[in-house]
């Protein structure tokens, strides 16, 4: 199953502000009744960008000059709160293909990373700069590079970071690790062999 | 220099390292649901693969349940789906599930704990964030993605990073009227909503040791609510004594091995924490949200903060946001701020000594006229011994409806959900937007006992003087 390696995203980029972007927020829970992951393009944020009545609230997302964007502006701790994939996966199937954010939960990163999502992490004032001009010059064509980690776009070259190994995945093309979890069965079974697994008595 | 308890469980489940660095990480236990399965199974059937383990994997329907009316077909046919792949998959992996009729259906962060399942030293995961719960008995439990849910099935095992661990240590006694809700409330409060990235959080101190299991599980299952991924509290006698006698606990010679085994596995006295924060539990008051994050919370005493007291220009937004969508003023009382709804329930709070707390403060009171109020027992176990102890008329005659187990109104897959932009007194786990199934429904968390309060007022209340709970 060969992977692609994601060594860098090219494109626009939307702010999505605001700290705790919790994933019911980037998609409520009566997105979650599915049994693939195939019908979430076009729900993130739902309930952020649309009214009850389908009338917009005017989000970024959905402001014409950031049409087509592939890369979310996001704050701290995005995507906190519950474990769903369908987060990550309703934003990478809306045609987002990176995240930049100030933090991430640790779960909805492992899931990202885990689906070939870059997230990567800049600074508060990094983040700052970038939501400004992609304000004032929305078409600006950014580019996050992995292999050097900078997001750059117009003037600006912002550093980014991620931990090194979720970088080598991605990179590597090694992010969807299921291949290299099956490259050692006998070590897996001498574990399953001793811990202790619990059975009904009675 | 000593080991932490998560360090211990880590070093004797590791299988090795991947090339990307990551430690491989062998799981003891995955827990399935109807949610965050069916798409793992699929793409399992997608690459050919078989469950390697479906010994070590056990399911129960718990999200979309309905919890008045059980009859097959369901009306909601999403709901149908979902419950009848959980089946499917299941049979055809031969993964034990417990299901409506077995008895033991519930919320899965209820049932394993009450089955004996949940055991000390172990790694147990599960697609769903308040994994972290069965950390309460002193095992690594975390939640995971769906891909990650893939994993395990196809090798019992995860690709992880290890966390640094966070000594939480809170010492004194608790004031009456104050819960483990309300630890875990004023610790996320003081340490933020973001404050555990990165970490694990071990409970510690003398508060935590005079818990009882139930407690301890409501305050591990909200470690996540402070972004750390696992919580989990050392095993004492406490703990072996809750598992003694558990449908899967062991038995007779080997029970007396697994003590020993589990005693093995708590953190060395030398233990070095990558952080230490402490807390007094005379300083915890009945706790209460206000906002839309669970970091954003006061006592009972206390007024709606204003923004401009916040500390930095980001919470000073994040407040006037969460004010906006909450329609509160800075200033007002949370005291007596009228509610629509009451929910007792959830896999915080949902356990069976949450509802023994609250029935002796209902009888003979009744739930305020125009409020409605559902009590919804987190497993079908908690549900029948709150029947043979006659806790279900208590509420019922106190005018809660009394609901079968599963996540109901905690987030509202099923009918239960606010309508509007009401306002809940909630036991559950999260005041997000939306979370509580209207997309202007509003949330404020608070313990079983302070939901009595709000309940029979019909306002945000004072548990201790609504129901003299004296010093």
């Amino acid at each position: 199953m060969p992977l692609n390696k994601i060594t860098e995203v090219i494109g626009k980029a939307v702010p999505v502000p605001g700290a705790d972007m919790d994933t019911d927020r980037i998609i409520p829970a009566r997105f979650l009744k599915c049994i693939t992951f195939d019908e979430l393009a076009g729900t993130m944020f739902y309930d952020e960008r649309f009214n009850a009545d389908g009338s917009s609230k005017g989000h970024p997302i959905d402001a014409p000059q950031h049409a087509g964007a592939v890369i979310i502006l996001g704050g701290e701790n995005f995507g906190c709160g519950s474990s769903r994939e369908h987060a990550p996966q309703a934003i990478k199937r809306s045609g987002i293909a990176a995240v930049v954010a100030e933090s991430f939960a640790e779960i909805f990163f492992g899931n990202s990373t885990g689906i070939g999502l870059p997230c990567v992490c800049a600074s508060h004032d990094a983040l700052v700069q970038a939501m400004r001009l992609t304000e004032q010059a929305p078409d600006t064509a950014w580019t996050l590079s992995l292999a050097d980690m900078t997001l750059r776009g117009g003037e600006l070259c912002l550093p980014v970071r991620m931990p090194e190994e979720a970088r080598e995945a991605l990179m590597q093309g090694r992010w969807d690790a299921v291949v290299e979890l099956m490259n050692a069965p006998e070590a897996v079974e001498a574990l399953a062999a001793r811990m202790p697994n619990p059975q009904p008595h009675c | 220099m000593g080991k932490t308890l998560y360090r211990k469980i880590w070093d004797a489940h590791t299988v090795g390292t991947l090339p990307d660095g990551r430690t491989q990480l062998f799981i003891d236990s995955l827990y399935l649901h109807e949610v965050t399965s069916p798409q793992a199974f699929a793409m399992l059937r997608e690459l050919g693969l078989p469950v390697l383990h479906p010994e070590r994997c056990y399911a129960t329907p718990d999200h979309i349940i309905p919890t008045d009316d059980r009859t097959e077909p369901y009306a909601d046919k999403r709901a149908a789906t979902m419950l009848s792949e959980l089946r499917r998959n299941c049979k055809e992996h031969g993964i034990r599930l417990f299901d409506m009729p077995s008895g033991q259906q519930g919320i899965v962060h209820m049932v394993m704990p009450e089955l004996g399942i949940t055991q000390p030293g172990m790694t147990i995961v599960c697609g769903d964030s308040h994994t972290a719960t069965h950390g309460a008995v002193g095992s690594i439990a975390m939640g995971i993605g769906t891909t990650q849910v893939r994993d395990v099935l196809a090798t019992q095992t995860l690709a992880m990073s290890p966390l640094k661990v966070r000594a939480v240590r809170v010492t004194g006694t608790l004031r009456p009227g104050v819960t483990a809700k309300d630890v875990a409330l004023h610790i996320i409060g003081r340490l933020g909503a973001k404050g555990g990235l990165g970490y694990a959080y071990e409970f510690c101190g003398s508060t935590i040791e005079d818990m009882d299991m139930d407690a301890r599980l409501t305050l591990c299952n909200l470690a996540i609510e402070g972004a750390a991924r696992c919580g989990y509290i050392n095993p004492d006698d406490k703990t072996f004594a809750y598992l003694k006698g558990r449908p899967y606990a062991p038995t007779g010679a080997a029970w007396d091995a697994a003590v020993e085994r589990w005693k093995s596995f708590a953190s060395d006295a030398d233990a070095e924490y990558d952080d230490v924060v402490e807390f007094r539990a005379e300083d915890i008051e009945p706790t209460v949200t206000w906002g839309i994050s669970p970091d954003m919370s006061i006592g009972i005493g206390e007024v709606v903060p204003s923004p401009e007291d916040a500390p930095d220009a980001e919470s000073r937004k994040a407040r006037t946001a969460a004010l906006e969508y909450m329609k509160l003023s800075p200033g007002t009382p949370i005291e007596g701020l009228p509610v629509n709804v009451v929910f007792i329930g959830s896999c915080t709070n949902g356990h069976i000594s949450d509802f023994r707390a609250v029935a002796p403060l209902l009888r003979g009171r009744k739930v305020a006229p125009g409020v409605r109020a559902l009590a919804v027992p987190g497993s079908q176990m908690t549900d029948r011994q709150c029947r043979e102890e006659g806790i279900d008329t208590i509420f019922r005659e106190a005018g809660f409806e009394w609901r079968l187990p599963g996540c109901s109104m905690c987030l509202a897959m099923n009918a239960d959900k606010l309508v509007g932009d009401e306002i809940c007194a909630s036991t559950s786990n999260r005041n997000f937007k939306g979370r509580q199934g209207s997309p202007t429904g509003r949330t404020l968390l608070m313990s079983p006992v302070m939901a009595a309060a709000a309940a029979v007022t019909g306002c945000v209340a004072d548990a201790r003087k609504v129901f003299q709970l004296g010093e």
